[in-house]
């Protein structure tokens, strides 16, 4: 039996790549050449980050947690708001590489591989929080199932205890998604370096040579894996979303949670793909590649995604109107007129408003204007889990222990320090790794043929 | 996976093509002369290609299948035996409650499932991989590749048929 693995659907009109296959390889190679001054300082700006933060760490690991504005009734407080943030941030890039290949999607192929690495180094990003949250970092395999002296198991009723195992999965999977991908690309890129380089991609692409065999089991795995990834990714921030649900914290309490924070997860990963892709295209010089068109789409689903959540915002406050549970009206009457009103309206008008923007098409288009509408939706996504995460810990159900949270050098540092191990990653992988997926473009572009006539895909 | 580089090769014709109709052409012609044990390169996956080579279905997905199914009764099996070897009341709910478990369950399906596809891929290519393979770096540019294994009495009539499809150039390998 014949077996058509992965028939890619026509491109539309604006999707056809005028360039032939061996154009693709150059063009992608070519974004491998050494650096420029322009990329070493903007790695020695996220490697100095970087250094910031570990250093915070080292002082949380001399002292304890102490220096990071923890006072009762409020300890989470921006290390978790920055670990749900993170873990956010990933979403869209699987939302890209795996629900969109199985929608058949031709758009994707351009964008996927910068957000499936944008996915890995974001989770490898939140990963770092829950360590570091918990204080005695030297302890942290005590998460782990694993056989102790007092036979003691950890307690898999808690949502935290599922958090483990959802983020370890999303980050084996994703990596593991990145990493199948690259292998033909890296293949590609082994057979027109030459010297030291290419004896690191002759390591790196695991022997592939792209004969039929190879890519009949590789057609197959990649589309399971992407079968995986989809259920995954929804299943991670839900199960981010029941560290809160679970509980009887007012503000935290709702079964919108999981749809809530998904949508919203997705929706951040959004602005950051556009905050990252857009310098990145301009500056390895892969217009042609990554288009309007792609911006118009990722616009698209930004404003979908915004949608939701403007929704969802406006859902929360009604459901705690309409619950008659003093606690929960009182706790959504703080957000928007309590002390932490500058932060409540932060994340409404970054999130729900800026992002209707998005209905205009020149708007869509428009790379500044997509650029600046991605940093507020980054700043609004990590107010949100701030507001979320403070303004419901800051007023729980005893008023005399009611707080505020003032974040100190301890929390900026941390914060910053996350961002610029994200970045010096990205960047990193960024020059060393073909950041458009070469095999899938080819895929796009029909091969010549001697009896004339467009090409068969 | 067969690595790039092979001290021993094996001996047959190595055709390139520049078009993808005349390598589909000569692979076609080719299985109709009994050469069954091809080997065709390509930058990207092409369904004329499969079709021309009437592949069967990969078996990689049968470990998919395996490897879910595992992960979701280690999830069950490990939590609940767990559960019942420390057992703790937690929240009013019974010792080994399966509602909270069906989290790890999940997580551990997708885990092992996309781990064992990932195996079953690298493992089938490892098996199945044939050593020793004449390769050209243009197939992983723009050019297609026919291996076909055979001895020196088979090269006359192979490389006759793969120039006449329409081979931009014919290599003969030899052992």
């Amino acid at each position: 039996m014949a077996v058509v693995a992965r028939p890619i659907p026509t491109p539309p009109p604006a999707l056809v790549i005028r360039q032939t296959h061996a154009d693709v390889t150059r063009d992608v190679v070519a974004t491998l050449d050494p650096p420029s001054t322009g990329y070493l300082m903007l790695l020695a700006g996220a490697v100095a980050l970087f250094l910031a933060g570990l250093i915070t760490f080292l002082i949380l690991v001399k002292d304890g947690l102490g220096h990071a504005g923890y006072n009762p009734p409020i300890f989470w407080a921006v290390y978790i708001t920055t670990f749900v943030f993170w873990i956010g941030i990933g979403h869209a890039g699987t939302l890209i590489s795996a629900i969109l290949f199985l929608f058949r999607s031709p758009w994707r192929t351009a964008v996927y591989r910068s957000t499936e690495a944008m996915t890995v180094f974001a989770v490898m990003t939140a990963a770092l929080f829950p360590i570091i949250h918990i204080g005695r970092q030297w302890v942290f395999y005590w998460l782990l199932p694993y056989p102790n002296q007092r036979w003691l198991w950890p307690n898999f009723k808690s949502p935290l205890l599922w958090d483990v195992f959802a983020i370890s999965t999303y980050f084996t999977v994703s990596a593991t998604f990145l990493v199948v991908g690259l292998i033909p690309d890296v293949a590609a890129v082994r057979d027109k370096v030459t010297g030291w380089r290419r004896s690191v991609y002759l390591l790196t692409s695991a022997g592939w040579q792209g004969t039929d065999n190879q890519w009949r089991h590789y057609s197959r795995a990649y589309l399971y894996l992407a079968a995986l990834a989809t259920p995954l990714v929804l299943s991670v921030h839900s199960v981010v979303s029941w560290d809160f649900a679970a509980s009887i914290v007012p503000g935290w309490h709702g079964t919108i949670f999981a749809p809530y924070f998904v949508a919203g997860a997705i929706y951040s990963g959004l602005g950051m793909v556009l905050t990252l892709i857009i310098p990145l295209r301009r500056a390895l010089r892969i217009e042609h590649m990554i288009t309007d068109y792609h911006f118009d789409n990722l616009a698209k689903l930004t404003l979908l995604t915004g949608s939701i959540l403007l929704y969802a915002y406006g859902m929360e406050y009604f459901v705690s109107w309409y619950s008659g549970n003093t606690f929960e009206q009182t706790t959504f009457y703080r957000r928007a007129f309590g002390s932490m009103w500058w932060a409540g309206w932060t994340m409404i008008i970054c999130n729900a408003c800026v992002s209707q923007l998005l209905w205009f098409r020149k708007i869509r288009t428009n790379l500044t204007a997509l650029f600046v509408i991605s940093i507020f939706i980054n700043l609004g996504m990590w107010f949100e889990r701030y507001v979320i995460i403070v303004s419901s810990l800051s007023n729980d159900y005893i008023p005399w222990a009611w707080s505020n949270m003032n974040p100190t050098w301890a929390d900026w540092g941390i914060l910053i320090g996350s961002f610029g191990w994200f970045s010096m990653w990205f960047l990193l992988f960024a020059k060393s790794f073909p950041i458009v997926a070469i095999q899938e473009i080819k895929e796009m572009i029909p091969m010549p043929r001697k009896r004339g006539g467009g090409g068969h895909h | 996976m067969a690595s790039v580089k092979r001290t021993r090769r094996a001996p047959g014709v190595l055709g390139s093509f520049v078009h993808i109709d005349a390598a589909v052409d000569a692979i076609r012609a080719l299985r109709a002369r009994g050469h069954r044990n091809l080997v065709v390169y390509s930058a990207a996956p092409n369904h004329e290609i499969e079709e021309a080579l009437d592949q069967s279905v990969s078996p990689v997905r049968l470990f998919t299948l395996i490897g879910g199914l595992t992960g979701c009764a280690a999830g069950f099996g490990m939590t609940i035996w767990m559960s019942l070897d420390w057992p703790t009341l937690v929240g009013g709910k019974t010792i080994a409650s399966i509602p909270p478990y069906v989290v790890i369950a999940f997580e551990l399906t997708i885990l092992l499932g996309a781990l064992s596809t990932v195996a079953a891929m690298a493992l089938f290519s490892v098996l199945q991989g044939k050593r020793g393979l004449a390769y050209d770096p243009l197939y992983s540019d723009d050019r297609i590749g026919i291996f076909v294994p055979g001895g020196a009495d088979q090269v006359g009539p192979v490389e006759q048929l793969l120039r006449s499809a329409g081979a931009v150039e014919v290599r003969h390998e030899t052992a």
